[in-house]
């Protein structure tokens, strides 16, 4: 299983990254392999659009979950037709997520907010 | 950090006035100037030192190559946004085409058309993003006047705030909005905790207020209501009251007309630094707005309770 | 001649001016482009005589048709099409409405519907006519509804445009068409800082202009300085009247109980048109 995770930094030490549409970086872990590559978001710097960009990357990165606190509904209606599962983050971490993840014991993301015109921050 | 924007649908009133004694009462660690169109908060701020000042590249606008431009026509019968027209055969040159970047919309149709390849699009600065952190965080922007780009502009300077006080999470931070309740009210409203709608009671700021709070409920932001130079006119403050009970909206207080509120804002202090009535009646409305987060926080966590810290 | 009021920072009295400048105007139109927040037609409560619906127009993808090439979603500036499971989804809302993707579809599969973003409503109140906009709330920009009120005015004569607050794109819009600004300012230093950033702006389009002091108290009054300092007419100080406060307060409109304000406002529509032949005798 391959998971995306919107980061801060390019390095699995520091947290997740609180907005999706607007994470500098997006890293990408099979579970199986357990290797890590580091993508980056180009919906970050768009003037409108920003989730739906990031989405479109989410998308197109081929993997089958991703984990983040919270995502706009542009962005989730993207994701969701591609069949990806996006998981709600318990913590800022990223180790301690994707075990969680491994466990079963994160859940579905249900509280979706509206889109932002693009403005999303 | 927790957000509290605040609003008000009609302009002038006392959005800036309220932020301005919010932050001075809070000691707020953090706060940002969202009316990008006609930014004002700084003007009653104290002691700000310098910002660091960056440029603001707003969306791409295109250009035309007049050198390159066969003067065919096809960019203008394809721009719907009326931006491109034709300069006419002159003893300088052939006939070419033309573009406003005022009214460009960046859209690129025109570049795609064009045979000769004398479009291309490019960024230029739009405006200004300023951060003030001496002592504390405080966020703002100029937009150059003849450019479109509020929305942008406006996540542009919450986006500073945040990454200038990272850490924070137990602080407010106050948010001066714009009037309306397009683009750039709609950019601010990203991530707020709570909206304080600042109205007046007048036949405008009702009508004005109903609006904002249709798109407060479309982005799922729980918004309190006060009315401010509520004396103007008693009848209409109770009308609000009414209607913000009607449609279950918390009220927390009204501030009575003040002419020291100019004389503070001529003075480029906050109105808690004059002796005024207004003063009293906003430092009674922070604090139910103050409680209102507190609560607001409890319901979202209901398992650890953070206590939003002020002094 | 048309006869732009904006002033930057909100709550000036744009509305006020604008309304009680139709009026006395005759046979004056009032046009309001603060789509956003109209308030005008509180005031005038006019007799609704013609609805429009404004659109704009949005994409619609034929998935049939559709090979996934991506060609539209790559293109598109504003990020309002993306490509998932197979499909093309549009955002309408962030949209701009510019056809791109319709050109560049190797397929032919995308063509236009309608999509309403606001309306337009016509009416009169005793002599004044009304021209209304009112934008959808949801919608980011008024700007199409803007362009649209104003092109139903273009042959009109003695119109009135009341426009939104700041300094914009939708008050760039606002004040396109217009033969002469006149700027609303308040005597705070928000009102002379919002008053400046206005100056700006008309002197940019390179559009006539004076300045309405309003709310005028005792005292100093920073946007009177700021005229002074920069050589511009000012065309009319209307004073700080409680009482006005609490009739505009009920949507009432001074210049129909009050000689005083039909005065004030005859004087100030006079004054515009000096300045107008006076800024036209020194280019000629």
């Amino acid at each position: 299983m391959r998971v995306l995770i919107p980061t801060n930094h390019k390095t699995v030490k520091e947290g997740i990254c609180v907005s999706f549409g607007r994470a500098p970086h997006f890293m990408i872990v099979d579970l199986q392999t357990g290797e890590e590559t580091f993508i980056e978001n180009k919906g970050a710097t768009s003037g409108s659009g920003a989730g739906i960009k990031a989405a479109q990357t989410v998308v197109d990165s081929k993997v089958n979950a991703m984990i983040t606190p919270r995502i706009g509904k542009n962005a989730a209606d993207v994701i969701s037709a591609s069949g990806i599962t996006i998981y709600k983050s318990e913590s800022e971490s990223i180790e301690s997520n994707l075990k969680c993840l491994s466990d079963g014991k994160l859940a579905v993301l249900t509280d979706i907010h509206p889109g932002f015109h693009g403005h999303r921050e | 950090m927790k957000q509290l924007l605040v609003l008000s649908g009609k302009g002038g009133t006392g959005k800036t006035t309220l932020v301005a004694a919010f932050v001075e009462r809070l000691k707020a660690k953090a706060y940002a100037d969202c009316d990008v169109d006609a930014p004002n908060l700084h003007l009653v701020m104290e002691g700000l030192g310098s910002p660091d000042i960056r440029p603001f590249y707003g969306m791409e606008k295109a250009a035309i190559d007049a050198s390159l431009c066969t003067g065919c026509g096809d960019c203008k019968t394809h721009c719907r946004f009326g931006a491109i027209s034709r300069v006419e055969a002159s003893k300088q040159s052939t006939a070419f085409y033309q573009i406003d970047p005022y009214a460009c919309e960046g859209c690129a149709v025109c570049e795609y058309v064009c045979s000769e390849g004398a479009v291309t699009l490019g960024y230029q600065v739009d405006g200004e993003t300023k951060v003030y952190h001496d002592q504390n965080v405080f966020s703002t922007a100029t937009l150059k006047m003849g450019s479109g780009n509020s929305g942008k502009l406006v996540s542009e300077v919450k986006k500073n705030m945040r990454t200038y006080t990272e850490n924070l999470e137990r602080d407010v931070a106050i948010i001066d909005g714009s009037p309306g309740i397009g683009c750039p009210v709609i950019a601010s409203i990203s991530g707020v905790d709570l909206i304080l709608l600042v109205t007046e009671p007048t036949l405008s700021g009702i009508s004005d207020m109903k609006r904002v709070i249709e798109i407060a409920e479309h982005f799922k932001t729980p918004i309190a209501i006060c009315t401010n130079k509520y004396d103007v006119n008693p009848e209409k403050t109770r009308e609000i009251k009414a209607y913000a009970k009607q449609v279950n909206i918390p009220y927390v207080g009204d501030i009575p007309y003040d002419k020291q509120v100019a004389v503070a804002t001529n003075q480029g202090v906050s109105i808690l630094k004059v002796p005024s009535r207004a003063g009293i009646a906003i430092l009674a409305v922070f604090d139910q707005t103050i409680q209102l987060l507190q609560a607001l926080e409890k319901q979202k966590t209901s398992a650890s309770v953070v206590d939003i810290q002020f002094t | 001649m048309k006869v732009a009021v904006l002033s930057g920072k909100g709550g000036t009295g744009k509305t006020f001016i604008s309304v009680n400048l139709a009026e006395v105007m005759a046979g004056g139109c009032y046009v309001d482009c603060d789509v956003e927040e109209p308030n005008g037609h509180l005031f005038l409560k006019p007799k609704w005589s013609k609805e429009i619906d404004v659109v704009q127009k949005s994409p619609v993808i034929d998935q049939d048709k559709c090979i996934d090439c991506r060609a539209c979603t790559t293109f598109c500036r504003f990020n309002a099409l993306a490509g998932a499971g197979q499909k093309i989804l549009v955002f309408e809302d962030i949209c701009h409405a510019c056809g791109g993707c319709v050109l560049v579809c190797p397929q032919g599969a995308i063509t236009e519907k309608e999509k309403g973003i606001g309306t337009i409503k016509e009416g009169q109140s005793e002599k004044t006519t009304v021209i209304t906009g009112m934008m959808h709330v949801k919608e980011a920009s008024g700007v199409p509804i803007i362009r649209q009120l104003l092109e139903r005015v273009s042959r009109a004569e003695n119109v009135v445009i009341d426009c939104p607050p700041g300094s914009a794109c939708t008050v760039m819009e606002s004040i396109k068409e217009a033969d002469f600004c006149l700027l609303v300012a308040e005597p705070t230093r928000f009102g002379r800082h919002n008053l400046a950033m206005v100056h700006e702006l008309v002197t940019l389009y390179q559009k006539p202009y004076g300045v309405v002091l309003n709310k005028s108290i005792e005292g100093e009054n920073p946007s009177r300085a700021y005229c002074e300092e920069h050589d511009i007419s000012i065309l009319g100080d209307i004073k700080y009247d409680d009482l006005l406060g609490k009739r505009l307060s009920e949507g009432k409109i001074p210049v129909r109980v009050e000689r005083h304000y039909q005065q004030v406002f005859e004087t100030i529509g006079h004054q515009i048109h000096l300045k107008m032949s006076e800024d036209k005798g020194e280019v000629t």
